[in-house]
């Protein structure tokens, strides 16, 4: 055990949303799955998941039909790009702000 | 029972190394090492010590070993000299920003280019600034007991330590030491218990980039800066010292031998003049002392420093307060300026106004012979000349034992 | 020159790369620590040896710590391990007058004139031979004159040096070269000024 008089700063981050903020506001393009396509969310089974895998700041959910926090997701693509079955795509956020405006 | 025995003081740094349970041990020879790393790769591979032994193919990746090793809460060693310490810099900073209890033993030899394999304290000296403790051995009994008392340093503050012995003089020298009993080592050197290491359970990253500004967490916990991180070095590496000390009180307690943790004098009390020098070479003045005091009747000491990072600043000019005049001698210097030692001590004793007047001499670099003699006759000079040369001549070190 | 005030005996043993000076020395030091000297200094001088080339070795011997690890350079005692290297290298340089000098020798003692030292020679190389070992290994051998000429540490203490040296190697036929070299060297004091012969 160090010295109780010890700090011992260091650099240490644990994985998760929000470690650099709310990082949302980042985000060019949106990621949107294709359940259609998705393995977990066709097979009813907890298998692949690789969008979460590789998501780098732990955003995707574990989940079947796995969801992306939108909060944090900076649009990075790291998903889309991995997805086996190109079941993600990333859609330009002024797709989203249109939208509004058409409704 | 403790065993009296007389051996090389690379095989003294390997018993030591045994007798402190490292657990990994990565390693890539280089003379004067190589006996060390070579003989504890011999004990492992008796099942004489239970450790891992990672042959690496250069030291950049003998010390990036060890740091994946401490991070994952394991004890690991390992040793270099001269150029393979300079291959190694950028892990030795890695190590230190990293605050990992790491030893080295470092067997001091000179640099290249132009290639030597003899001794000097250049390679040390190269890497001061690089946030390691560094410690200087002077004879095989100090190797052993300071490895020892390094272990349990790095582990208390969570800083690596360098501790350096002299190529050639100390490493293929055979001398007399005495190597305590293994189950009063392990008493003063338990197992060391990580209270943060890397855990496939609690997945982490460590020391990626850092902000400059502190930061909060996912959890809105502030997290330091990379400025508040190395403040926090410093500030712990000063405060280093102080269990140094209490570390060393209890190894005497434990093994009757100690007492000297940061300085070592040698008839210092009354001395008008005193020679600061680090290693083997600080011995040596012993007996330089000895005949200047009997035959020339000037009152001369010695002072070994005995730990150069971090630098005992108050400790050393507290001790230097009486002298008259101080010389320095040491191998190695910051090309284009003057010995490292000297500036450091002249910028320790600049506050006070009774400072002494200095000397500073270049002695040994790349082995070359330092004659009993020759340090007899310039300090017998230095003593006799006085502050009597101009400010900036008497700034410049001089050379001892050049053959131009 | 002002020499060490300690009382001190100082050793330099001149031989070729690879005869196993340094593991001479590396003895004698082991069995004078063992023999109650708290002082004992083994400093081979190293990088420049290759193989036949003249290398040298110091030893220190002192009942007290010794704290100066420079080289010799006014030794007691000169051991040689080949007779040839004298024609090569001045091994006496520095010898003090009286001094012991130690020689690997075909030749009886009256053909090595030394005025100023005592000599002592045995022909470590044909005894070796007699001893059992391969020929040319004489640093075991030569303990045994070091032994009976400078009557610094007993025969039987280096005996059992040499044998927990040279483990593997034969062990007691080594001991045993040391012996024979013991039982035949010959002394011969110094013919000019005071000795101690």
């Amino acid at each position: 055990m160090p010295d109780s008089r010890f700090k011992i700063l260091t650099s240490a981050s644990t994985s998760g949303p929000g470690d650099a903020g709310r990082t949302g506001s980042w985000r060019v393009e949106r990621p949107i799955i294709d359940l259609s396509r998705c393995t977990p969310a066709k097979t009813g089974k907890s298998s692949c998941h690789l969008c979460w895998l590789y998501c780098p700041d732990n955003v995707v959910s574990k989940t079947i039909e796995p969801t992306i926090d939108l909060e944090y997701c900076k649009g990075c693509g790291i998903c889309a790009e991995e997805c086996p079955v190109k079941a993600i795509e990333m859609v330009s956020e002024e797709e989203f702000v249109k939208g509004t405006e058409d409704e | 029972m403790s065993e009296k025995l007389i051996d090389s003081g690379n095989n003294a740094a390997a018993m030591a190394v045994q007798l402190a349970a490292a657990e990994v041990i990565a390693a890539y020879p280089i003379t004067p090492q190589t006996p060390l790393t070579e003989k504890l790769s011999e004990v492992i591979a008796a099942g004489k010590m239970d450790a891992e032994y990672v042959a690496v193919e250069s030291e950049h990746s003998a010390l990036a070993v060890c740091i994946g090793a401490a991070s994952a809460g394991v004890r690991a060693f390992t040793a270099t000299s001269s150029n393979g310490l300079l291959y190694m810099s950028e892990q030795l900073h890695w190590a230190a920003g990293s605050r990992l209890p790491l030893v080295m033993c470092v067997v001091n030899r000179g640099i290249g280019a132009p290639w030597s394999v003899w001794n000097d304290h250049q390679d040390a000296m190269s890497q001061r600034d690089t946030g390691w403790i560094q410690i200087f051995a002077k004879d095989h009994q100090e190797i052993v007991d300071m490895t020892l008392k390094a272990f349990r340093l790095a582990e208390l503050v969570h800083i690596p330590v360098m501790v350096n012995y002299d190529g050639y003089y100390l490493s293929h020298t055979y001398m007399p030491f005495e190597l305590p009993e293994a189950k009063a080592v392990q008493e003063f050197l338990p197992p060391y218990d990580y209270t943060h290491t890397l855990d496939p359970e609690k997945p982490e990253s460590l020391n990626t980039v850092t902000l400059p500004d502190s930061r909060n967490d996912i959890k809105g916990i502030k997290r330091p800066g990379y400025m508040d991180i190395r403040h926090n070095l410093h500030q712990e590496m000063r405060q280093a010292m102080e269990l140094w000390e209490e570390i060393d009180a209890d190894y005497a307690q434990r093994f009757g031998r100690g007492g000297t943790p940061i300085l070592d004098p040698y008839r210092c009390e009354d001395a008008d003049f005193v020679v600061v020098a680090m290693g083997s070479i600080a011995n040596q003045f012993h007996v330089v002392v000895d005949r200047l005091r009997e035959e020339e009747g000037l009152k001369v000491g010695v002072l070994a420093l005995q730990i150069y990072r971090p630098f005992p600043t108050a400790k050393i000019a507290a001790a230097l307060q009486n002298a008259k005049g101080v010389m320095v001698y040491e191998k190695g210097l910051s090309y284009g300026n003057q010995g490292a030692l000297y500036a450091d001590l002249k910028s320790a004793l600049y506050p006070y106004a009774n400072r002494p007047h200095l000397h500073n001499f270049i002695v040994g670099l790349g082995g070359r012979d330092i004659p009993t003699e020759d340090l007899f006759q310039t300090l017998k000079t230095a003593c006799l000349s006085g502050d009597q040369n101009a400010p900036e001549q008497a700034d410049t070190p001089q050379w001892i034992g050049l053959q131009l | 020159m002002q020499e060490n005030q300690q009382q001190m005996t100082q050793i330099r043993w001149h031989g070729r790369g690879g005869q196993g000076a340094i593991t001479a020395a590396k003895v004698v030091a082991e069995a004078t620590f063992k023999s109650g000297y708290g002082g004992v200094v083994m400093a081979p001088t190293f990088g420049t040896e290759r193989r036949g080339a003249p290398v040298s070795t110091s030893l220190k011997i002192s009942r007290e710590k010794i704290y100066d690890l420079s080289p010799i350079r006014f030794p007691d005692i000169v051991v040689v391990l080949d007779y040839l290297i004298l024609n090569e290298v001045d091994v006496t340089v520095g010898l003090k007058p009286g001094g012991l000098l130690i020689i690997n020798s075909p030749r009886p003692v009256s053909e090595h004139s030394f005025p100023d030292f005592r000599v002592a020679v045995a022909n470590v190389t044909k005894l070796g031979i007699e001893a059992g070992l391969r020929k040319g290994i004489v640093n075991s051998g030569i303990i045994g004159a070091l032994a009976k000429a400078s009557e610094l540490v007993d025969i039987e203490m280096l005996s059992q040096c040499i044998a927990a040296e040279f483990v593997g190697r034969k062990p007691q036929e080594n001991a045993k070269a040391a012996q024979l070299v013991y039982a035949a060297t010959q002394i011969c004091g110094p013919s000019t000024g005071d000795s101690n012969a």
